[in-house]
């Protein structure tokens, strides 16, 4: 890095891809064009010339006007200040741009993502001592940063030696001189709170871990039929209208991580609004305090620039491994995935690439993968355990799961929860649709599920999607030719989907009771649901008529369950379901009475 | 510096020209071009280099003799003069008069371009729009601040739904009417005709703002058109504190300007030759609009897309859909069956409906009213498809009733009179009329409070 800032010439503006002048600048340097300042990133080099990607509309500039290289990639700031705040595409906070430059987003501002100004509590790590010899990871001491987030202040990667001094506790702002550490060129270094990573390159850690615990969602089709694990990948692909945003914000809202990052890459802006008036207010199932503390938004919207947008997933990824390195469960939700894709076409197509599917580049695969593999349950520097969950929504084009995103993604996540079309037009939320969707963690999660809630789960969760199954097979039939060719075990079979479609996977976000389930309250509805389908069953079998189980108004009320117990209510549910035994109890005897006679 | 003319055009095809060395042209820069006969265009620079720059003339490219023009360069980006004098006005894609009316003067000039609206100053629209129809009201719920947009097909009434709205869309409880902006790009003489007359004949022409592009007029103009209109809006709305409808007619004909355009240009083409960049461009376009902190006015926007041979999963309804908070969807099989508005209620989607509704809002009963006339009339069109092949005697007592109340709701809820401005009150109650068909019990997405409250039986009717 040289304090000597290389200048150029700009030579050509088209759109957002800028051809300058200027020999020596490196690929993926930081690059500020023409006389108002505007950022972009050197993306290919030829000769004394360089195109540059930048992060803002090029309105106004001229070929001619300077250009000049800033020596670094596209990095972020690390460090406390972080949580609930809202940054752009490349980590400027927009409320400090809105104070500057008003309701819309002036070009050419140069804010700092973290506050210069604010102090900071720090407390030096007592296992420390001067003289010891430290390396990447090691935490130097701890910074409340919010209620819920002790921000621990670690050695940054590449920086390894003995410890001169730590700082005393304190009041400190962020660029205050908390330790010196003299590597073995007998250099020393000046370390704060904060530090910058290049954004396109994965923070290292000790070595990969295999998941071990589920991600709790609180969304009982999720946890009980497609599980995810902390540390896993998963992808949302849906049309437009099947819901993937509110499936992405409940996810957001009530799952069990420590850090919730959310990448607002291309979407509306009113839905970052709705995260961003929404979570002050709401309050964590888990720590009961409100869930902004432990939430960070990364926005970039649809109307901004389309440059930035690119950038904006890697901007979220580093921020999360960054937490994932204090040892943090880390879940980052990047909506939507094919608009980060779209804009990798959009550059390419500028840059006359040769498009191979759809107008995507060549490396369209690649790219998706790389970012998909910075998810994982690692060993951190720190010699503790942390995570990455990455959820990425798909937004296929006329909701065709054949196209170039989706079906790439498909090829390396591990959990698909693909929403359906037919299912959100008939208001059947979350439209996860129970046959395309899949999860490659149900044996792991099982094995969380029988320790913790019970041991019946897998066989369980294997009963009710065996019976959706038959439900299926049996619509079709009833399709063709009428319920009336039923006999009155299979219609009985399709009232008991319809239960478990009801009783158990629909659940709405809107709902106050049913917005978050428990795993218990998950397990009991399952299980109240599959025994009133078993119990049924058995009593058809010694010949009672399907009508008349079908009107019990039982059936009625087990549907409605989910919204009239909350998650600490689960006894009243296994209450009721024990009522419900005795219903069908009592039908069974006056069967046999009857049949006595 | 100082304003040149050059003669140096040396190419056109598509709407564009390229004109050689002029050194110091900024990108996005207004141009004007001067033909022989002393006729004037006006164009953008879209690519700016040091040998040649690229300029899109909003007029086209007909009949112009490149040996024989004059090219001047206005330092300036595109930009339209604003007062509340726009107010009654019909200007076109560029903010000139269209009606025979001098210029609009005034010292407030706007780049057409806008920016975009930072996130954090946006407010979370959730002021229930009173529309008067009950497909909108009860179960598509708009709010200020919402962009939704009617998916229609080439014969639906989409006008004529779009000039109701216009009439009666009011807040609920209020009776401030909305300034309405709007813009028609590639119409034909006669649905803008049809407006211009809806508009005077309902009185709000003092009211109204047209910026209009006709279907003859040259293409390229569609381009600037929505952004003028748009800015526009923004001045109705942020300088003026008004409420402002935006209505805009046909995004599709937008669209394809663009196609035509990014051809010419030789853009790589993604879906059906649309350029890559057409997500970006349309929610340039509709991100437009929206409720900020602080300030009093709003822009909600109600956009007209036609869908090409009824395809929703055409590229221009497609990408709207993921832009837009939801979608109204006419259908062709309830027109053809006379009921008016045909709007098919499935694929339609409000997505801002769920905290402009309830208690606080509209009434409490309605979320959970909504949720159960959609669930009931998806199973209702399930059966109408299993009476339609097994013959509606077939059907069980239960199915039988699903049948009548597919068809009670087509006409009483769905079909309304283009005059009828039904109140939320009265939705609701016909929603709970036609729903009262049911046993209670087969009701589940009602609370029992709400059954109680509002559930007729047979002998109570």
């Amino acid at each position: 890095m040289t304090d000597q800032h290389r200048t150029g010439t700009v030579r050509d503006i088209n759109g957002p891809i800028v051809t300058i002048d200027l020999p020596g600048v490196r690929s993926g340097e930081q690059v500020r064009i023409g006389e108002i300042g505007l950022v972009g990133e050197v993306i290919s080099l030829s000769g004394r010339q360089a195109v540059v990607q930048t992060y803002e509309g090029t309105d106004g500039v001229r070929p001619g006007e300077p250009a000049m290289g800033l020596g670094w990639p596209l990095s972020v700031e690390l460090g406390p200040g972080l949580m609930g705040g809202i940054f752009d595409g490349v980590q400027r906070p927009l409320s400090k741009i809105a104070l500057q430059s008003g309701d819309y987003i002036a070009r050419g501002l140069d804010v700092p993502a973290l506050d210069r100004a604010r102090q900071w509590a720090f407390e030096p790590n007592p296992e420390l001592e001067p003289g010891q010899q430290i390396g990447p990871g090691m935490v130097l001491g701890t910074v409340p940063e919010t209620e819920v987030v002790s921000h621990k202040v670690l050695v940054p990667p590449g920086v390894a030696g003995e410890l001169e001094e730590v700082a005393p506790a304190g009041a400190y702002d962020i660029e205050s001189t908390i330790a010196h550490v003299r590597d073995a060129k007998g250099t020393s270094h000046r370390l704060s709170l904060y530090h910058r990573w290049p954004v396109r390159r994965p923070r290292p850690y000790l070595q990969r871990d295999d998941g071990v615990s589920p991600l709790i969602t609180g969304q009982r089709v999720i946890d009980t039929f497609f599980p995810q694990l902390k540390g896993g990948k998963g992808a949302v692909p849906g049309p437009f209208g099947a819901g993937k945003t509110v499936v992405q914000q409940q996810i957001a809202r009530w799952s069990n991580a420590d850090i919730v990052i959310y990448v607002g890459c291309g979407e509306r802006g009113n839905e970052l609004v709705d995260v961003l008036e929404s979570f002050p207010k709401l309050e964590d199932p888990y720590s009961g305090r409100k869930l902004m503390e432990r939430t960070l938004l990364v926005a970039n919207t649809s109307n901004m620039p389309v440059v930035a947008r690119e950038a904006s997933i890697y901007v979220g990824l580093t921020m999360a491994e960054y937490y994932r390195d204090m040892g943090y469960d880390v879940v980052m939700l990047a909506d939507s995935t094919s608009r980060w894709a779209e804009a990798l076409r959009e550059v390419s197509g500028r840059l006359g690439q040769m498009p191979v599917e759809e107008g995507y580049p060549a490396y369209l695969a690649s790219r998706l993968a790389a970012i998909y593999e910075r998810a994982g349950r690692v060993k951190t520097h720190a010699a503790g355990s942390g995570s990455v969950t990455l959820i990425g929504a798909v937004s296929p084009p006329g909701g065709d799961f054949s196209e170039p995103v989706t079906s790439h993604t498909k090829d390396i996540i591990e959990t698909f929860w693909a929403l359906s079309k037919e299912l959100a037009d008939a208001r059947h939320y979350p439209s996860i649709d129970w046959v395309t969707s899949f999860s490659g963690h149900v044996h792991t999660a099982a094995e969380w599920w029988h320790e913790v809630v019970d041991r019946r789960w897998e066989q369980r969760r294997t009963e009710a999607l065996a019976l959706l199954a038959r439900d299926a097979e049996l619509s079709r039939i009833v399709n063709l030719v009428g319920p009336e060719a039923l006999s009155d075990a299979q219609r009985w079979q399709l009232e008991g989907a319809a239960l478990v479609k009801e009783g158990v996977l629909q659940q709405s976000a809107l709902d106050a009771v049913d917005t978050f389930c428990s795993p218990e309250k998950q397990f009991a509805l399952l299980d109240l649901c599959l025994s009133i389908y078993d119990k049924g069953m058995a009593l058809i079998e010694l010949g009672v008529p399907v009508s008349e189980l079908a009107e019990m108004p039982q059936l009625a009320k087990a549907r409605r369950c989910k919204s009239m117990y909350n998650s600490d209510q689960v006894t009243e549910i296994h209450a009721f379901a024990r009522a419900v035994e005795q219903a069908f109890e009592g039908i069974r005897l006056e069967y046999a009475k009857e049949h006595a006679e | 510096m100082s304003i040149k003319e050059y003669r140096t055009a040396s190419r056109a095809h598509g709407g564009l020209i390229a004109v050689q060395h002029t050194p110091g042209v900024a990108f996005g820069d207004r141009v004007r071009i001067t033909d022989a006969r002393g006729g004037t265009r006006d164009g953008q620079v879209i690519r700016a280099a040091d040998e040649e720059v690229l300029i899109l003339v909003f007029e086209g490219i007909e009949d112009l003799d490149l040996e024989d023009i004059w090219v001047r360069f206005l330092d300036e980006p595109v930009e339209i003069a604003l007062s509340p004098e726009i107010l009654g006005r019909e200007l076109n894609g560029l903010g000139e008069p269209r009606d025979g009316r001098p210029p609009v003067l005034s010292n407030v000039r706007r780049p057409v371009g806008g920016a975009a609206i930072n996130p954090a100053a946006r407010t979370y629209p959730r002021e229930f729009i009173q529309t008067g129809i009950s497909t909108i009201d009860g179960l598509n719920s708009l709010v200020r601040g919402q962009k939704l947009p009617i998916f229609s097909g080439s014969g639906l009434p989409h006008n004529r739904l779009a000039a109701q709205i216009v009439r009666q869309a009011k807040l609920k409880d209020e009776d401030t009417s909305f300034s309405i902006v709007f813009a028609a790009m590639g119409v034909s003489y006669a649905d803008a005709k049809f407006f211009r007359d809806e508009f005077a004949n309902s009185g709000v022409l003092r009211n109204v703002v047209m910026f209009v592009n006709l279907a003859d007029d040259p293409p390229v103009e569609r381009l600037t058109l929505p952004r003028t209109a748009l800015t526009a809006a923004e001045y109705l709305a942020y300088d003026l504190d008004r409420h402002v409808l935006v209505v805009m007619t046909d995004m599709t004909y937008y669209a394809e300007a663009l196609r035509e355009v990014a051809t010419a240009k030789g853009d790589v083409p993604a879906r059906k030759g649309y350029p890559g960049y057409l997500y970006s461009d349309l929610a340039e376009i509709y991100e437009r609009c929206g409720r900020i902190h602080e300030r009093h006015g709003s822009i909600t926007m109600m956009p007209v897309v036609s869908m090409p041979s009824d395809d929703i999963t055409h590229p221009i309804p497609d990408l709207t859909g993921y832009i837009t908070e939801g979608q109204i969807v006419l259908s062709r099989e309830l027109q053809n069956q006379g009921i008016y508005p045909p709007v098919h209620i499935s694929p339609s989607l409000s997505r801002l409906m769920k905290d402009g509704i309830g208690r606080d809002d509209t009434r409490e009963d309605h979320p959970h009213v909504a949720a159960q006339l959609y669930a009931l009339y998806a199973r209702a069109l399930e059966t109408r498809n299993l009476a339609s092949i097994i013959g509606a005697d077939e059907l069980s007592e239960r199915d039988r009733r699903y049948l009548t109340f597919a068809d009670d709701f087509d006409k009483r809820f769905v079909g309304q009179d283009e005059a009828e401005d039904r109140s939320i009150d009265a939705t609701l109650n016909l929603a709970w009329e036609l729903m009262s068909a049911f046993p209670r019990e087969m009701l589940t997405r009602l609370s029992e409070t709400e059954l109680a409250k509002y559930y007729r039986t047979a002998e109570s009717q």
